[in-house]
């Protein structure tokens, strides 16, 4: 793909090309772009002087990049402790069966990604959902079904 | 407006507090995660707009504040001067509260609290149980300051221990009153504050950094997040003092990215900071500088460990190195630093305000100071929890967090997050502190509190620590990458009724191996949740190996689901949210359910109305 | 020059030296596999630790990061020393079973018994490479990728780079790939240990050159022996 070049500049001007700042520039081009296009990280690593295998290190030991592009729809299942002991691992079993991917995975259509996460910290609700930045409390497997759309993804 | 000097400080607190009416009225909504998961912005926003509407907006304040710590109950709306809490407020209550409360001055009683044991109406913060017995020194003001606001945390006194620190006392000074009141890192650790402020003072070198972490990776706990995001100026405050005593003039907030709220709260009060002249050069006409710097953490858990951390904020990969030569004299860019999780830093201006002391008066013989808990899951009253050190387990769990839900019986405790142990109820009058914790082969972590009930499989718990572990280990060392993958498959085998005697054994050199050989802390606490539930809860192993039974009926290899014909009702719940199809039956008849088509996915018993589903 | 206790002897060592070395002056051998003389110290496989301290209050350390500090107690063979190394061994071999130097590591420390099952890497992650690539070809064409145990050695986005000269140096190295046994068949087999005498892991070892039960060398599984 291509790639605007001027538009990196900007993210990587506003941390003045410095190196420690790669992981905030990182994440500033995947909010952009929704993952990380190999160009864009070239590119990175030609303007903060550091070699290509260490941005390609960075994008790979981080969770929260990806290299590949999300679904449209991005489903977030809480794995955290005070969700699992309440069964969360029953609720992102039954969004598996639904979805037909597994936890990282896309859905073909390029619809849902199905992801998990360590902790959002809203232990109270747990397990939680989340879907699109929407926070969905108290989930059970049955409750799963409301998340999605009627339309089989 | 740039404050430079301690007067002008203190002649602007004064200006902010006598324009402020104590007795108005005004309306504080928690928007802390957990509320806002709840849907505390939509609460804010019909305020808003039924204040409008009824022309009352110049009336009454309304404040968005950070964390209450009640998160059971949220969302969570106080209406001052008089305090009533409201809880679990929905947008369509707004309309009520300000007829009633606002202009009339009732009191709705369906929003008040209920305690849940003597099922009195509570009206009062002060007087409901989960406050009560709680020693709020940092949570309490969370609730009093909007966190978007400066001014707000001035006139709760802010900024008068920096001016303080800057105007009367030396940097030695500072760090033998921290020394004295006795303060531990809230990290993990428990290192004493003070001696490494010391020694990050005295290495050799002109750069020297000041590091806070709040990259706050632990499952279930939520605590400096809370701090970060309710009252992020004192945290603030902390690391100038600190940045002062150790001779120190750039500082980092390593946060993780998945706090959205926390990152932008803080990126705001440092800005007001410079601003108002408590940070940049020149700090309040004193001529020290000092700014800092906020970096989003990419989502690793190992990167709370220091060296990680550090790695992480020069843009490499957040791997430890070996930490024979301390980081406070080779850290960030090999040159010294301190670093301190968020709690430590928000406990700094209250020691110089106080006093030594007053700090070390309180908590137990080795720990001072309160320390706030994330209580979380089977706990009637999930949320955070302040309590000055020393509290037993007991206080905290059944007084304070109203025990467990469902009339369950408490089995275990864990304590310190994925790094932690699990305490029985054998040992649950244990007064909590470093040591203690330490003894019963657990640590304080940073506080996590994961309560567990009979229906938690404690092997089962081991093997999500330790997958959780294996998964976040940076793969670095081989003692941590290899022999956490084995420890992890010997676990799936236990719960799975594939294991054997041979492998608690080897668990347990796995073990040592880990404690003794892996390069950082992660790799060598990394056998705690896996040691302690061995120790304590070795029956439970044995059932899994001898008996191929999982005794909390958690481990799914090991049960199997029925229908019991007595108590159907051939209701069709079942037979409809099967997923594969397993259950048959006519209508109000009783339903069969094929064992061999069953995927167990649990969903028949929870859907069963009847409790006719049976797990065995 | 600082003096220290080594296995219960006062010695001396330049304090510029790491323990490593010092121990290694002092020709007493420790097994290593990602150190090397010409390279940055990186302390990652573990198996040179050392117990340091005093009676009831020592612990191990990666003898090739560790700095020599004036009395400091060193002991190399220590019984919880070298329970430890033939674990982490143990680990290694199950991750890379057919790698020569592993297999000579362990006749040396006498590890006779693999209690997991193998994995059939090639690479022990042992950073020697990405290290050469670095500080002697300074090249920076190959390095990390992924985390835990996913992690690997890679070029940049896994594919062929111009930053890679071919030069070799990283193969020459490695500590495992070019020894790799292949098995009795290949032609580029080392120790010949398997075809020379009865499979190893009959219960029968006495005089195989490969010491591993069951037998991993020539990558036989138990159930293919008998």
């Amino acid at each position: 793909m291509t790639i605007d070049e001027s538009r990196l500049d900007s993210i990587i001007d506003e941390y003045n090309g410095e190196q420690g700042s790669l992981i905030s520039i990182l994440q500033d081009i995947q909010a952009q772009y929704q993952y990380l296009p190999r160009e864009a990280m070239d590119y990175v690593a030609m303007r903060l002087k550091i070699p290509r295998v260490q941005v390609f290190g960075v994008a790979t030991f981080f969770k929260a990049f990806s290299l590949k592009p999300k679904g449209k729809q991005r489903i977030h299942v809480c794995m955290g402790t005070a969700c699992h002991v309440r069964g969360s691992k029953m609720v992102l079993e039954e969004l598996e069966r639904k979805l037909g991917i597994k936890a990282g995975d896309t859905t073909l259509d390029n619809e849902y990604t199905l992801e998990t996460v360590n902790c959002l910290g809203a232990c109270a609700l747990g397990p939680v959902v989340v879907k699109n930045e929407e926070y969905r409390g108290q989930m059970t497997p049955i409750k799963v079904g409301s998340l999605l759309d009627t339309k089989k993804p | 407006m740039k404050l430079s000097s301690e007067k002008e400080l203190e002649d602007l607190r004064n200006e902010i507090i006598s324009g402020r009416d104590p007795n108005k009225l005004c309306i504080a909504v928690c928007g802390g995660t957990g509320c806002h998961a709840g849907g505390c912005s939509n609460v804010a926003q019909e305020i808003r707009t039924e204040l409008d509407s009824k022309n009352l907006a110049d009336k009454v304040d309304i404040r968005i504040t950070g964390c209450h710590g009640f998160c059971e109950r949220g969302p969570i709306v106080i209406v001052y001067p008089e305090g009533i809490f409201y809880q679990k407020v929905i947008p369509r209550d707004i309309k009520e509260i300000i007829a009633s409360t606002i202009e009339n001055g009732k009191i709705i009683d369906r929003l008040l609290y209920h305690d849940p044991v003597s099922g009195e109406k509570k009206i009062r913060v002060e007087d409901i149980t989960f406050y009560q017995k709680q020693n709020r020194l940092i949570l309490e003001n969370n609730t009093r300051v909007d966190p978007a606001q400066i001014k707000d945390y001035l006139a709760i006194n802010g900024y008068s221990a920096l001016a303080k620190v800057l105007g009367k006392m030396t940097p030695e000074i500072v760090i033998d009153m921290v020394k004295s009141s006795g303060l531990r890192g809230r990290g993990g650790g428990g290192f004493p504050t003070g001696r490494k402020w010391e020694s990050t003072r005295i290495a050799e070198g002109d750069v020297k950094y000041v590091i806070c972490n709040a990259d706050e990776g632990d499952p279930g706990a939520f605590m400096d997040r809370s701090i970060l995001e309710g009252n992020p100026h004192s945290v603030l405050e902390g690391m100038i003092i600190g940045a002062y005593a150790i001779g120190s003039n750039e500082g980092h907030i390593y946060v993780r990215n998945e706090y959205p709220l926390a990152v932008s709260n803080i990126s705001t009060a440092i800005k007001q900071a410079r601003e108002f002249g408590i940070l940049g050069d020149d700090i309040l006409g004193s001529g020290f500088g000092f700014d800092v710097k906020v970096n989003r953490g990419g989502g690793a858990f190992v990167c709370g460990e220091s060296t990680a951390l550090m790695a992480s904020l020069e843009g490499k990969p957040g791997e430890p190195r070996a930490k024979y030569i301390h980081t406070s004299e080779k850290g960030l860019w090999d040159k010294p630093s301190n670093l301190n999780n968020v709690e430590t830093w928000a406990n700094v201006p209250m020691i110089i305000n106080k006093g030594s002391k007053w700090y070390s008066g309180i908590g137990t013989e080795s720990s001072k100071g309160t320390k706030v808990f994330s209580l979380v899951g089977k706990i009637n009253n999930t949320g955070l929890v302040e309590v000055s050190m020393g509290m037993t387990l007991r206080e905290i769990i059944f007084d304070i967090g109203g025990g467990i839900p469902g009339g369950k019986s408490f089995k275990a405790v864990q304590t310190g997050g994925p790094s932690g142990g699990c305490i029985p109820e054998s040992l649950i009058d244990m007064a909590v502190d470093y040591d203690r914790l330490m003894e019963a082969g657990s640590m304080m972590g940073s506080g996590g509190m994961i309560v567990m009930d009979e229906e938690t499989c404690m092997v089962d718990l081991a093997k999500y620590f330790t997958n959780f572990l294996q998964e976040e280990s940076c793969g670095k060392c081989v003692p941590c990458r290899e022999g956490l993958r084995r420890m992890g498959d010997i676990l799936k085998d236990i719960t799975e009724g594939k294991g054997s005697m041979e492998d608690i054994l080897l668990i347990e050199d796995l073990a040592g191996m880990l404690k003794d050989a892996s390069l950082c802390g992660l790799g060598m606490t990394a056998s705690n949740p896996v040691m302690s539930t061995l120790k304590y809860f070795k029956d439970e192993y044995l059932a899994h190996i001898i008996d191929h039974r999982c005794p909390a009926g958690v481990c799914r290899e090991l049960i199997t689901y029925g229908i019991d014909a007595d108590n159907c009702t051939g209701c069709g719940m079942c037979k409809k949210n099967c997923p594969p199809g397993a259950i048959s039956g006519e209508r109000k008849e009783t339903h069969v359910l094929d064992t061999g088509k069953c995927i167990k996915c649990g969903i028949c018993y929870d859907v069963c109305k009847f409790k006719a589903v049976r797990k065995e | 020059m600082v003096s220290f206790m080594l296995n219960g002897a006062q010695v001396q060592a330049d304090p510029k030296w790491n323990l490593l070395e010092a121990v290694q002056f002092y020709g007493i051998n420790i097994p290593t596999l990602c150190h090397d003389e010409g390279l940055t110290p990186y302390g990652v496989c573990r198996m040179c630790v050392v117990e340091v301290g005093d009676q009831n209050r020592t612990k191990l350390v990666a003898s090739c990061m560790h700095p020599i500090t004036e009395g400091l107690n060193v002991r190399t063979h220590s019984s919880r020393v070298i329970k430890t190394r033939k674990m982490i061994l143990e680990l290694l071999i199950a991750r890379c079973p057919s790698s020569k130097k592993l297999q000579d590591m362990a006749a040396m420390l006498e590890l006779k018994q693999v209690r997991f099952d193998p994995l059939n890497e090639d690479c022990i992650l042992c950073g020697l490479c990405v290290r050469m690539c670095e500080e002697q070809m300074v090249a920076k064409a190959i390095g990390y990728a992924g985390r835990g145990t996913d992690r690997y050695i890679t070029t940049p986005f896994d594919m062929t780079s111009d930053e890679c000269r071919k030069c070799g140096a990283c193969m020459y190295i490695c500590p495992v790939c070019e020894l790799r046994c292949q098995g009795p068949q290949a032609s580029t087999t080392l120790c010949s240990g398997c075809i020379n005498t009865e499979p190893v892991c009959a219960p029968d070892y006495g005089e195989a050159m490969c010491f591993m039960v069951p037998c991993l060398s020539c990558v036989k599984k138990p159930e293919d022996v008998k």
